[in-house]
């Protein structure tokens, strides 16, 4: 931790068979080798996540394949599918009630920004509105291939990490939250529609 | 002197790892306990009431008289299957092992059983 050794010394001195590793490379390496992920699948998306699961595409190369039925042993949230207003309460609290370090995979275009559905009356318009997403995948539904993409693109944020210093991981500063608030179910829509401090959607400027 | 050894090992064996994380989280990891973290999980939803909720005693008996038929059941498929290459004995075997079970029923209505009485 703290001091990082320069990284051609480092090649060099794992060409001549000695390993330098730092605390902060050894708990990430852990880490990202053994994401366990929340077991829920909210429509077609999660088909091909359970695909994903098994044996041919077998997640369990990357150490994700323990699916666990608690939020309180899971690391990942893979949000597979079309979220409706009706269920994302209940996705906000499974978040909350995760434990830190925690990771959102949004699968799929209804997750991202309510895919086909966005103009529907009853489908959230994507899960980013009230809980931060780390990795997006577009698609519909992605393939397995796409999944086992985003779960290594997640395994690099989270190898590049960094425990100490001003500019480390959100989740060992004290200030970030690691409970997002439940909306409602208003007259019309959810309440709030989105969480402000969460929903930063892009600004489009038009000339 | 192995049993010592094999003892300081199973010992070790959780302890550290769990000391470890003790550490981790003392000099790392900031707590951030919250309601909804703390509470009970319940598939997401919001838990109503208490989880320990408490059946009745006279569910039992439903339970059991349940169990006889289900078990019964398992028996009169095989039977069934088998039915036109039967002997007669088997026949006449099977009857009475139905009638016994109707009797016991019999007796539990009897008794007032089959009565929710709360």
């Amino acid at each position: 931790m703290g001091e990082q050794i320069d990284e051609k010394l480092r090649i060099e001195l794992q060409r001549q068979g000695v390993w330098v590793s730092s605390m902060q490379e050894l708990y990430n390496w852990g880490r990202k080798n053994s994401i366990w992920p929340l077991q829920f699948g909210l429509a077609c998306c999660a088909i091909e996540m359970i695909a994903t699961a098994a044996s041919r595409y077998d997640i369990a190369r990357f150490g994700g394949e323990v699916f666990r039925p608690s939020p309180r042993q899971a690391d990942l949230m893979i949000v597979a599918g079309t979220v409706t207003k009706k269920m994302a309460p209940q996705i906000v609290r499974l978040y909350n009630q995760m434990a830190d370090p925690k990771y959102v995979i949004a699968m799929g275009a209804c997750a991202i920004s309510g895919g086909p559905f966005k103009q529907g009356y009853n489908v959230l318009k994507g899960i980013d509105r009230y809980i931060p997403v780390d990795v997006y995948i577009p698609g519909c539904p992605p393939r397995p291939e796409a999944l086992l993409h985003a779960f290594m693109e997640l395994q690099r944020k989270i190898d590049s990490q960094k425990l100490t210093g001003a500019d480390k991981a959100e989740f060992l500063k004290p200030e970030q939250p690691s409970e997002f608030p439940v909306p409602k179910f208003g007259q019309h829509d959810l309440e709030p529609p989105a969480n402000p401090d969460v929903f930063h959607p892009a600004i489009i400027e038009r000339s | 002197m192995f049993i010592v050894i094999f003892i300081g090992v199973a010992l070790a064996f959780p302890l550290i790892p769990l000391a470890l994380a003790w550490l981790w989280r003392r000099f790392f990891q900031p707590p951030k306990p919250g309601p909804d973290k703390t509470s009970t999980y319940e598939c997401g939803v919001e838990s109503i009431g208490d989880a320990h909720v408490q059946f009745h005693a006279q569910y039992y008996l439903y339970a059991i008289i349940f169990l006889i038929f289900d078990v019964e059941a398992v028996f009169l498929v095989p039977f069934a299957v088998a039915f036109t290459g039967l002997p007669v004995g088997g026949f006449i075997a099977i009857l009475i092992f139905l009638l016994l079970l109707l009797e016991g029923l019999v007796w539990a209505w009897g008794k007032g059983c089959l009565q929710w009485q709360p």
